[in-house]
């Protein structure tokens, strides 16, 4: 009865349409040239560039070294070179997926091993409590930096420069720029030397500290990919707008982005302090720009809503390996840092030409 | 006549809301069927896509009364609108560019994996997602196949708006508002995407349209509400008044009751 629906306007309308063509949202699938299917795995497959990075970073420096540089303690070595790196890389990855970037993340790591060591050796307080002090104290200096960024609107790079001068000032307060010595730590809270703890396997040493790094990646790739909270933390470096109208409280995944960011810098602070045994203020002072620079040269792209976890290990891992191969082949420091730094160049403009499909 | 016995499913009266000294909804009335397709026009700063934000949550009027099946409703966010029933699709879209077909689809309500797996490790169901994805895409003839895996960037104009479309109408349970769903899209792809609109109508849902393009609108809608100054001065029918009609009381030219059909053919 109530025949809207018949109008004779459209009459003519529907002719047309019954002539035109249907193909209309047909995701098929058509050759493309060579150059356009790479573009195109690339994009799917964002971690791909860096794998084949490494896998010819290993192959050149083993046929320059030679076995010594494939032996398993060597590579071992490696692993625990970019473990502190490795787990800074974890938390800047979650920033730089929201669009972000943390340069405070260097600075929460020392602040919180400070904290640890203070606790722990000086108060006397219970080993693992201090530990949790310090981890606690690591989520809290990230949830500053998420409420500077959602509450007042502020850019990441400037609050997190910020924060950086700031809690390293805090940092050098709060030690009076004294180092805890290894003796010391041993004596009184022997858990936070639990990360430099090894295992051998097939000659390999793997420290406690980089096993827990692995099982970290592990933890936040399933975050990132399995469950809606990683898929609205994408959504949100993506393009922001459309995530609010889709229901995503952006604000709110972004102060918990800071939180487990500041957390893992603290868990990184429990691996600093395994690595190099004391506890010293002044530890870690590149550590913001080299996760910086493992979390790009993993593929991760700085306008955020694009990259994947696994991409900032072995992002972290190239840097290693270009480390220890230079050193081996017994090149000059100062071309690991040229070497680093052409790699950061190439995998930014990677990444620029991924982003065009 | 029979019209008048349609069940009224989103209504709204004396709509206002000001950005300071400047009113957007100046006491606007609004009413939207069941089962029909309401083309909402007017000119530029009309004031309507100030109304179909507060019908679709994304703004709180300061004054007035949305009544969604004879019931009040306060939306305080799109959220709360899409709870009740009503999906709206963007001029912008509000996709994920990076994200793939299927996590767009469920972006905001993801479905989690049945038993301990969901309940303690919120892990995701991709697979039902990614089947229903299909399902949804396929029941609107948006999808002769295959990948639900691409990246919606990788698609076109037309492919994404049909994209959104299908979330809107995949969970909507009242109301499908469309802001110009046509703008930015070519020929071809409008048309699909008028019959897209179409296919949702028949399907049950109530949709308000939101366009510029006259002939798009006398197309397909049941009813044109004519939108000018804040307020509805005019509901028209297709039948009832022409597009130069319509674009001459939208644009103030002439004056509604001056029309033969009066102001409210509708």
């Amino acid at each position: 009865m109530a025949s809207s629906n018949a109008k004779p306007a459209t009459a003519e309308h529907e002719l047309v349409a019954a002539s035109a063509s249907g193909d209309f949202a047909k995701f098929t699938a058509e050759k493309e040239p060579l150059l356009t299917r790479i573009h195109h795995f690339f994009h799917r497959y964002p971690t791909a560039a860096p794998a084949i990075v490494l896998m010819m970073a290993i192959l050149v420096f083993t046929s320059i070294v030679g076995e010594r540089f494939l032996h398993p303690f060597n590579m071992s070595l490696i692993v625990q070179q970019v473990t502190i790196i490795g787990i800074l890389g974890i938390a800047q990855t979650l920033i730089i997926l929201t669009a972000g970037i943390d340069l405070s993340v260097g600075a929460i790591m020392v602040l919180t091993s400070v904290i640890m060591g203070r606790f722990g050796v000086e108060f006397g307080l219970p080993p693992v409590l201090a530990l949790g002090l310090g981890l606690f104290a690591g989520a809290l200096a990230g949830y500053i930096n998420g409420l500077l960024v959602t509450l007042f609107r502020l850019p990441p790079f400037i609050v997190t420069l910020g924060t950086w001068n700031i809690f390293f000032a805090l940092n050098l307060w709060y030690s009076g720029s004294q180092t805890i010595r290894s003796q010391a730590i041993d004596a009184a809270a022997p858990i936070l030397h639990w990360t430099g703890q090894s295992i051998e396997l097939f000659g390999a040493r793997l420290t406690y500290g980089s096993l827990m790094m692995l099982v970290l990646f592990v933890i936040v790739w399933y975050a990132l990919n399995w469950t809606a909270w990683g898929r609205h933390v994408y959504a949100t470096g993506d393009d922001p707008a459309a995530a609010r109208l889709a229901g995503i409280r952006t604000d709110k995944i972004l102060r918990s982005v800071y939180i487990v960011a500041g957390f893992f810098c603290a868990v990184a602070a429990w691996a600093l302090i395994g690595r190099i045994g004391s506890v010293s203020p002044q530890a870690g002072m590149m550590a913001n720009l080299d996760s910086i620079t493992a979390v790009v040269i993993g593929g991760c792209s700085l306008f955020g809503g694009r990259g994947s976890i696994f991409g900032t290990l072995i992002g972290a891992l190239v840097v290693g390996v270009f480390r220890n191969g230079l050193a081996l082949s017994g090149v000059d420091v100062l071309w690991q840092d040229f070497t680093v730094g052409l790699l950061i160049i190439i995998a930014v403009g990677l990444d620029q030409w991924i982003r065009k499909v | 006549m029979t019209t008048d016995t349609q069940k009224i499913v989103l209504k709204a009266s004396g709509l206002v809301k000001r950005y300071g000294h400047v009113t957007a909804i100046d006491g606007a009335e609004f009413e939207l069927r069941e089962g029909e397709i309401l083309a909402v026009i007017g000119d530029n700063g009309a004031g309507k896509s100030s109304l179909i934000k507060a019908l679709s949550g994304a703004l709180v009027p300061d004054a007035g009364e949305i009544l969604l099946d004879g019931e009040p409703v306060h939306f305080k966010s799109p959220m709360d609108a899409r709870k009740a029933g009503i999906e709206t699709v963007y001029q912008n879209l509000a996709v994920s560019p990076s994200l793939d077909i299927a996590d767009n689809l469920f972006l905001g309500r993801e479905k989690l994996k049945p038993g301990i797996l969901g309940k303690v490790f919120k892990m995701l169901d991709r697979k039902a997602m990614h089947d229903e994805a299909k399902a949804k895409l396929s029941e609107l003839g948006l999808l002769t196949i295959q990948n639900i895996h691409q990246a919606v960037e990788t698609l076109s104009g037309g492919q994404r708006q049909g994209v959104a479309v299908a979330r809107s109408a995949a969970f909507a349970k009242h109301v499908v508002i469309m802001d110009e769903p046509t703008a930015a899209l070519g020929v071809k792809e409008s048309r699909r995407v008028l019959n897209l609109i179409k296919d949702v109508r028949d399907r049950g849902l109530s949709v308000v349209l939101i366009s510029h393009n006259m002939p798009h609108v006398f197309e397909v809608a049941d009813r044109i509400h004519i939108h000018r100054l804040g307020q509805r001065v005019a509901v028209v029918k297709p039948d009832t008044h022409s597009m130069s009609d319509a674009v001459a009381i939208m644009t103030g030219a002439m004056d509604p009751n001056d029309h033969p059909a009066g102001a409210f053919a509708a």
